[in-house]
């Protein structure tokens, strides 16, 4: 029981001396990201978009889904004709196209955060795994990783999305099919660097087992650049579910996501500009957001990446 | 010895390619369902004998590994099978529609680049200048934005409002242009056609932007940043100590070390025209193999979308391959 113990807070021991530098550190990020104006605005737009898709339901002045047939393309409140009640107008079936925005918010951001995770957690366990331990695993991996790069991104997304069918669910699987291959390469990197480090070589001098070393060990230490990637990654994970909603391949009608969104506008481009713009614009602030968070991230955590 | 090195890494595509065709066979496998009750649509009434011999003429009816193996040596022989919905050979539908869109993918390539290059350089050269700044500040919104809401942006404006360009197509129907290569363009100037010029050139404007857009942006931070890191070498402090003009300093010294770092993320950007080319044909209607492949992904015609992935995955192979070529003759300290 005594041995156990002491076993445990060995492995626990880096993790606790980690978090109370994070601690400190936490308030030296704070007071960094305050010095990057753009950064900051990003971080506080960001937020502001999880605030609107936490609280779509009691936010949103309409339902995104029912519209009312009297009330089609009602233009923007700002142009003639507009009217106070529909803010940014309504689509062809007279839905309210900011309650449709609001909404559409939530399918941007799910998509965003799980994708990029799942991607992140695969291909860090996996680029560990090849890194530290090296033979036929390593070389088996890192070949089907070579052979997902000869696919262009978007291409891969949409033949595997022609395949399985639209769908959330087939969405995220097409993305981080590929997503975690970025993440693999970083980790696998990182992690082969870092293994014939002293800190590593005294770590296996005093006993601990690989497993503990890779986890306890090496990972707090590249640990920021993979959240630097994964916040990068973000944008584009996005911008790719955006483009197969576009183009009738992601998030199925009704449910409102800002790609199909654009895609139901086109046929009204002449009469009502506003069906297809507007939710373009809500994918571009957030994506921008997150690219400008993304970039001070970096510049903060991880200077070495930093694009001048 | 250049040669040698030069053919040791095209051959080493090859293993890429097959494995490449082997993932594209597997996609068969995910969908739910028999591929023949696909073909039939679920409706209409057919004869257990016809099913029989769809499966046959598709040789759904032979075990999964004989099936990649008719596939894998077929696909060697330039042959991808028949289209399900058009009964006619995948590659000759896939060619039909290639030359669209490399003239497409070529449009976005020179404007990008046309764009980047002089951005990216004066950026640096004159880096925190207001040019700068606002140059840069575009790129990154180049880099954030969807390259189908630019499309359809830049379409709102500049066809429907301004009506200075045309909403969709390649050419206008009267133009009487003889098609030699299948890039209008190209056969304008060749025909000595000055009307189909202009038209082809007018439709093409709007596609290639919002193409090549995304790109500009990239290459143009990636140039930037690497004139940056290149002017600061004391290999340019040298040149201009020696008394050379700036001009010469930049173009001559900076310049020709800037590029290596930004070839390789041109050569990545391939990958993004490709991608992107699915979704700027379908916005502006551009009739060429990614508006073939969206079709084709509705009617379910599985063949004709495996052998499109195929084709895009072989020209991204191909860029980057080039790419590692140009490489040595920029950088001769990198042996491939």
């Amino acid at each position: 029981m005594e041995a156990q113990t002491t076993a445990l807070n060995q492995i626990l021991y880096p993790f606790k001396l980690r978090f109370q530098l994070w601690g400190r550190n936490g308030l030296n990020f704070l007071r960094e990201l305050w010095g990057q104006p753009s950064a900051l605005l990003g971080a506080v737009l960001v937020a502001l978009f999880v605030l609107v898709a936490l609280f779509a339901p009691q936010i949103s002045p309409h339902d995104p889904t029912r519209g009312k047939l009297r009330k089609q393309l009602i233009p923007p409140v700002w142009e003639e004709g507009g009217s106070p009640e529909f803010l940014l107008g309504t689509d062809v079936q007279g839905r309210d196209l900011l309650s449709r925005i609001i909404y559409g918010a939530r399918i941007s951001l799910l998509v965003g955060i799980l994708s990029v995770s799942i991607s992140a957690l695969i291909g860090t366990a996996l680029g560990a795994l090849s890194g530290y331990y090296r033979g036929t695993l390593d070389t088996l991996i890192s070949r089907f990783a070579d052979l997902l790069l000869a696919f262009p991104f978007l291409i891969f997304a949409i033949g595997m999305m022609a395949f399985l069918g639209p769908g959330f669910t087939n969405l995220l699987l097409a993305l981080t099919l590929k997503g975690w291959v970025v993440f693999f390469r970083l980790a696998r990197g990182a992690i082969m660097a870092e293994r014939t480090t002293e800190y590593v070589e005294a770590a296996r001098v005093v006993g601990q087992s690989n497993p503990v070393i890779i986890v306890s060990e090496i990972l707090p230490n590249i640990f920021h650049s993979i959240l630097v990637l994964g916040t990068l990654r973000m944008g584009s994970m996005i911008i790719a579910e955006a483009s197969l909603s576009f183009l009738g391949l992601g998030i199925q009608p009704p449910t409102p996501a800002w790609g199909s969104m654009v895609a139901d506008g086109r046929d009204y481009l002449v009469t009502s500009w506003w069906i297809a713009t507007l939710p373009g614009m809500a994918i571009l602030i957030l994506v921008l957001s997150i690219n400008l968070f993304g970039e001070g991230l970096r510049d903060i955590l991880d200077p070495r990446l930093k694009i001048e | 010895m250049r040669a040698i090195k030069v053919l040791e890494r095209v051959l080493a595509v090859i293993p890429i390619m097959f494995g490449v065709a082997i993932v594209v066979f597997l996609f068969m496998r995910l969908t739910p369902g028999d591929p023949v009750d696909i073909m039939m649509g679920g409706g209409g009434y057919v004869s257990e004998g016809e099913i029989e011999n769809l499966r046959r003429e598709f040789n759904l009816d032979k075990p999964l590994h004989v099936q990649l193996y008719i596939f894998l040596s077929h696909a060697i022989r330039g042959d991808l099978g028949n289209s399900y919905v058009k009964r006619a050979p995948v590659t000759e539908l896939i060619a039909e529609r290639l030359p669209a869109t490399i003239e497409l993918a070529l449009g976005a390539l020179i404007f990008g680049l046309v764009v980047a290059t002089p951005i990216g350089i004066i950026s640096a050269v004159k880096q925190y200048s207001a040019l700068d700044r606002v140059s840069m500040a575009g790129a990154f919104l180049g880099i954030s934005m969807p390259a189908f809401w630019l499309g359809i942006l830049l379409m709102l404006i500049f066809s429907v409002r301004l009506r200075w360009l045309p909403v969709a197509g390649r050419i206008d129907y009267d133009a009487g242009l003889q098609t030699v290569t299948g890039l209008y363009v190209l056969d304008s100037i060749l025909t000595g056609n000055k009307a189909a010029l202009i038209s082809s050139l007018r439709h093409l404007v709007l596609p290639s932007v919002s193409l090549g857009a995304a790109m500009a942006a990239t290459v143009a931070r990636i140039l930037r940043s690497s004139m940056l890191e290149v002017l600061r070498q004391d290999y340019v402090m040298l040149a201009r100590a020696k008394g050379l003009v700036e001009f010469l300093v930049v173009a001559k010294h900076a310049l020709r070390n800037a590029l290596i770092p930004t070839v390789t993320v041109v050569g990545l950007q391939v990958g993004v025209l490709l991608g992107g080319n699915m979704i700027v044909e379908t916005v502006f209607g551009w009739p060429g193999l990614g508006r073939l492949v969206v079709q084709a992904i509705f009617a379910r015609d599985f063949p004709l979308v495996q052998g499109a992935v195929m084709v895009y995955a072989f020209t991204f192979v191909t860029a980057n391959l080039i790419v590692d070529v140009l490489y040595t003759y920029l950088n001769p300290k990198i042996t491939l």
